[in-house]
């Protein structure tokens, strides 16, 4: 086998990895907006303080997420795995 | 080949010192312009400005009035002189996240020197007016819940720029990146007609949004370094 092609294949492995916390990241959301919703639907009159409430928590909820985004980002584009391996077949 | 890098269009050597001018650099000029032509206007028709407001002063005063209660409500009332900082973070974002739909723009919020420099500004903003408002009682918090965790509420500081900028990066660049493969990988007739849901989400509604979240978060860091416990 190729093995520049095999360090590609485990780099877009990996990237599909680290997307794939974006599952958990979607749960945590929607239990924040269902928690959210279930305080709207008792005080209607709060909606506005829990809106947002609910977009600061939303927001924290995402960090997660967006760091395995950034991570897949890194791994597909810049892809130093790959460089590195290059200049020590060099 | 789809090309996602910052095109570097000049060098300028200032003695030892390189002055790289990218798409970014362009971009935020760009934006600075229009919000400063923005800001002049509005300057200009202040003179005329009436006791009772109609329109474009309708506007204005709606803009400004919603969100100096905003900041008294998400960061306490003492705080509500940051508020013009902040207003100009937010329409800063708003129009930078939007500004993708232009095609030849790359948004500079796509560049992570970019929401780093904001994100550190308003960490250290929080610092200062935590300092200002409680003095040495302010440094106490990084004692708590006793002084073994000392370090860990130090990492967690430092963490903070990072979170903060890296949530408003990784929207922008994932809108960024998904709206130009799909303009890539679709044939042209499809590329006429799906791109512009695609932009009217990722640009418009969710760059509003981190824009809105992205205010809320500092505030919300400036609020709880000012309060009592």
């Amino acid at each position: 086998m190729n093995p520049v092609a095999f360090v590609m294949a485990v780099a877009y492995i990996t990237a599909t990895a680290a997307i794939f916390n974006g599952f958990l990241t979607t749960f945590a959301q929607a239990k924040i907006a269902c928690a959210a919703i279930d305080g709207i639907a008792r005080q209607p009159e709060a909606r506005g303080p829990i809106t947002t409430a609910m977009f600061a928590s939303l927001a924290m909820a995402e960090t997660a997420g967006i760091y395995g985004l950034v991570v897949a980002i890194i791994i597909l584009f810049p892809n130093p795995i790959l460089n590195n391996f290059i200049q020590y077949l060099a | 080949m789809i090309n996602f890098d910052i095109n570097t269009h000049w060098v300028i050597n200032i003695g030892s010192f390189e002055l790289w001018i990218t798409d970014t650099t362009l971009a935020l000029g760009g934006i600075m312009l229009v919000l400063i032509a923005f800001a002049i206007v509005v300057r200009i028709k202040l003179r005329k400005f009436q006791e009772v407001p109609t329109g474009f002063q309708n506007f204005i005063e709606l803009a400004v009035e919603t969100f100096e209660n905003f900041v008294a409500g998400s960061a306490g009332a003492k705080l509500s002189w940051v508020g013009g900082w902040f207003f100009t973070v937010f329409s800063f974002l708003l129009i930078s996240n939007m500004s993708g739909v232009i095609w030849f723009v790359r948004p500079p919020t796509a560049d992570w020197t970019v929401p780093l420099g904001l994100a550190l500004v308003s960490i250290l903003l929080m610092q200062a007016v935590g300092i200002w408002y409680r003095r040495g009682e302010y440094f106490k918090k990084f004692l708590k819940p006793f002084f073994l965790f000392l370090p860990i509420n130090i990492l967690g500081e430092l963490s903070r720029p990072i979170s903060l900028s890296f949530r408003l990066f990784g929207n922008v660049l994932g809108g960024m990146i998904l709206v130009s493969l799909v303009y890539a990988l679709t044939p042209t007739v499809v590329a006429m007609f799906l791109p512009v849901v695609l932009h009217a989400y990722f640009d418009v509604i969710s760059g509003a949004l981190q824009a809105f979240v992205f205010t809320v978060l500092s505030l919300t860091y400036l609020g709880l370094a000012t309060s009592e416990d």
